[in-house]
């Protein structure tokens, strides 16, 4: 029982950051643009300031 | 939206700080990683710039800049880049609401799935056999979760439900927000007396797969309005005005009566006024539909709209705001708005047969155990079944993934769908409304080779029509080449606006140009007179050359039953002679823009009516059609009012047509689909053998069945 507990405590947890994970996604704009954001993964330039 | 063709003063994209500001371009012919890249390379290099960021989905940039920067200069370093771009102002802001509240949506839809995913968890332990206190245990977890969840992202569909019934109305959304509610009212009893069956899932479930069919739907909608919107930015908002001997350019809002304002040749007049100074030939087409162009001179009135082929002219402002007649023009639409028919969708109507007749269900089987057993608990809860096995899931998903998938299939035909009805209205349409001048024709005229002079004074009206940017001395011109003839040597050219070209030929005076310049008498039909040196005036007689696509365009309507009127301000021998051209048997011409309104009303009484038009005429009559189409070439306040925007040749309309049937066979499709689930799971609920586990899979696959259906659409 003592297990149960602990592991519902984790998944609700694990469950609660993803959520605010996606939140944040969500509110920096980041699922605005699939379109341009599927094509950008193949620019040719480095780009290691992703904004 | 009837104001839309006027736009708003001092609606500026620039937010933030006093020393950035944010620009918005529309950029065209961006397509791929290296179109970003050399977009988004292009303005970073460019002075001031301190941030560019392309968004393809919508073809825009965003650009952060410091103070000072000239979004023209940018706009002008994008087209040496090979992409033309046109900055956006109140459309961008527009838009940006559209963006916020899809974001909503989206939060919602994301929160639905975490409820959804994690009361999964805690369900298929009660599936696989929990019993007891663990049970107890994994339901109030499962409600714990679920009850908030579902207050906050169902409130889309609680609204809407709300808001229909006030109205006395039964929509979609109404069962389905019955359906949440019940399922997790019951849940959360059941719950409280460690019953075994809850509905927590079912509920999550339901919220989210709706809200994702919302989400979608408004996701394809606002890509196809913010291309529209792009279009509508084209037309610019300024004036060059002259004061104290400067010319400068002003916002249209900020310019009076009685201020001078400079039109070029190539300008559209931006307000009416009163010819000061200058001669010129106006095109009406744009407010009468005639294709004829026609000249004015000092003293003479022109009207916003008008657009100048040659000469320049300066006018003086009578009339802005609301005295002007673009304004009167705006009323009259506003009128057509009022009286326009309503159109009750697909999806209201199935829920005005369906909630009924499910709620009916659900009373029936509650009255039938609670007769039988006398268990009140009992009959609530197979009720509660009933509701949601019933689950207005996949009837709720049937119209919108449709739309969606179609909308996308629109878009890709060059048709982009502004209007959320505008497809299910087109499948029914039994009677298109063709507008010529702009629509049928491009507005650009070509010279009947039947009625033009011959041999060298052909040579010769090739060399004066080189003098000038007319159109028909560009048609003159076109002709001419097409036939291999090199122009004759012609000295001393020189243009008289209004009135046509001169020069010397062989020291005998030439012109070419207007009836009553050259000595001829005034004919009814499009025609430009060569005169050579005294000798009689020689007729160049011009047709309206048709669109590409037009032809196709009558022939598909005619293939696919759709009746075609032709309905034109132009003057009759220039519509009768295009309508046995196209073969079109119904047609009117000299048809005002009451008239026009006048016969759409009679026409949608028949049947339901397509509108196809780009004037300002055709406007009122857009907006009174059940549906309308305008082309991409069309004035700003006529494609605004236009239900769907036509990018492409004029073949897209029967295309849309045959689109949109089959988008509609789609959807019925759908309603079969879910009414065979129905007819098979009804009984078993209603029986009483129905458990949570049951309902999450017949939901499951009846919602993934209606899907793929959609789908076949793309």
């Amino acid at each position: 029982m003592e297990s149960i507990a602990f592991l519902i405590g984790v998944t609700l947890l694990a469950g609660l950051i993803w959520l605010a994970i996606m939140i944040w996604a969500i509110r920096s704009r980041q699922y605005s643009d699939p379109e341009g954001d599927s094509r950008r993964i193949l620019k040719t330039e480095f780009d290691d300031r992703p904004k | 939206m009837p104001d839309s063709g006027v736009r708003a003063p001092g609606t500026e994209a620039s937010t933030g700080s006093r020393d950035r500001g944010e620009f918005i371009f529309a950029v065209q012919g961006m397509h791929c990683a290296a179109c970003i890249s050399t977009v988004e390379r292009t303005l970073s290099e460019a002075p001031g710039v301190l941030d560019a960021r392309v968004n393809l989905t919508q073809r825009r940039v965003r650009v952060d800049v410091a103070a000072g920067t000239d979004p023209d200069e940018l706009a002008l370093r994008l087209s040496g880049a090979g992409y033309d771009a046109t900055r956006l102002d109140a459309g961008a802001l527009r838009s940006v609401s559209t963006d916020a509240e899809a974001q909503a949506l989206l939060i919602r839809l994301g929160v639905a799935g975490f409820g959804f995913a994690n009361v999964m968890i805690f369900s298929v332990v009660v599936w696989s056999g929990a019993e007891g206190t663990t049970r107890d245990l994994m339901h109030w977890l499962s409600a714990l979760i679920a009850t908030p969840v579902i207050c906050y992202s169902a409130q889309p569909f609680l609204r809407s439900a709300f808001g229909s019934l006030r109205r006395l109305r039964l929509n979609m959304d109404v069962p389905i927000s019955l359906a949440i509610l019940l399922a997790t009212g019951q849940s959360l009893f059941e719950t409280q007396l460690g019953g075994p069956h809850a509905y927590f899932e079912a509920a999550l479930a339901l919220t989210f797969f709706l809200l994702a069919g919302r989400y979608l739907d408004m996701r394809t909608r606002s890509t196809a309005r913010s291309a529209a919107q792009d279009l509508s930015s084209l037309e610019p908002d300024t004036a060059t005005v002259i004061g104290n001997g400067q010319e400068t350019e002003m916002k249209l809002a900020t310019i009076g009566v009685g201020d001078l304002l400079v039109v070029r040749p190539g300008d559209r007049i931006p307000l009416d006024g009163i010819v000061q100074d200058g001669d010129a030939e106006l095109d009406n087409s744009f407010l009468t539909g005639e294709s004829r162009p026609h000249p004015v001179a000092g003293g003479d009135r022109v009207a916003a709209g008008q657009f100048v082929h040659t000469g320049r002219l300066v006018v003086e402002v009578t009339a802005v705001g609301e005295q002007s007649s673009l304004r009167r023009l705006i009323r009259l639409i506003e009128l057509a708005e009022s009286g326009r028919n309503r159109y009750t969708n697909l999806a209201d109507r199935a829920a005005a047969v369906y909630a009924p007749a499910v709620h009916l269900l659900a009373l029936t089987a509650f009255a039938a155990w609670m007769h039988l057993s006398g268990d009140l608990r009992l009959s609530l809860n197979i009720a509660v079944a009933v509701l949601i096995i019933t689950c207005p899931c996949a009837l709720g998903l049937a119209v919108p993934a449709v739309s969606t998938a179609a909308t996308g299939r629109f878009f890709r035909n060059n048709l982009l769908v502004k209007e959320p009805d505008a497809i299910e209205v087109l499948s029914e349409v039994r009677t298109a409304v063709i507008d010529k001048t702009g629509t049928l024709t491009a507005g650009t005229p070509t010279v009947d080779s039947r009625h033009c002079p011959s041999g060298e004074h052909l040579a010769v009206a090739a060399a004066l029509a080189g003098g000038s940017n007319h159109p028909y001395s560009r048609a003159i011109l076109d002709h001419v080449r097409s036939r291999g003839i090199a122009a004759a040597e012609v000295a001393d050219l020189k243009e008289f606006p209004g009135k046509g070209v001169a020069g010397f030929w062989n020291g005998r005076e030439v012109r070419l140009g207007r009836a009553n310049w050259t000595g001829a008498g005034d004919v009814p039909h499009s025609a430009a007179f060569l005169k050579v040196g005294s000798g009689p005036a020689q007729e160049f007689r011009f047709r309206d050359r048709h669109r590409d696509g037009a032809g196709d365009c009558i022939k598909g309507l005619n293939s696919l039953g759709v009746d075609v009127v032709l309905m034109s301000g132009d003057s009759r021998p220039a519509v009768s002679e295009m309508a046995n051209r196209l073969n079109i048997a119904k047609w009117h011409a000299n048809a005002l823009p009451e008239d026009k309104m006048r016969m759409v009303r009679e026409l949608c009484r028949e049947g339901r009516t397509l509108m196809v038009g780009d004037g300002l005429n055709d406007t009122a009559a857009l907006r009174l059609a059940d549906v309308s189409m305008s082309p991409a070439s069309a004035l700003d306040v006529s494609r605004v009012s236009a239900g769907i925007v036509i990018i492409g040749n004029l073949d897209r309309v029967p295309e849309g047509i045959r689109l949109a049937r089959l988008a509609r066979m789609r959807i019925l499709q759908n309603f079969a689909i879910a009414a065979i689930y129905n007819a098979v799971a009804v009984p078993v609920a209603m029986l009483g053998f129905a458990t949570p586990l049951a309902a999450a899979i017949a939901m499951s696959t009846s919602s993934i069945a209606v899907t793929l259906n959609s789908m076949r659409m793309r």
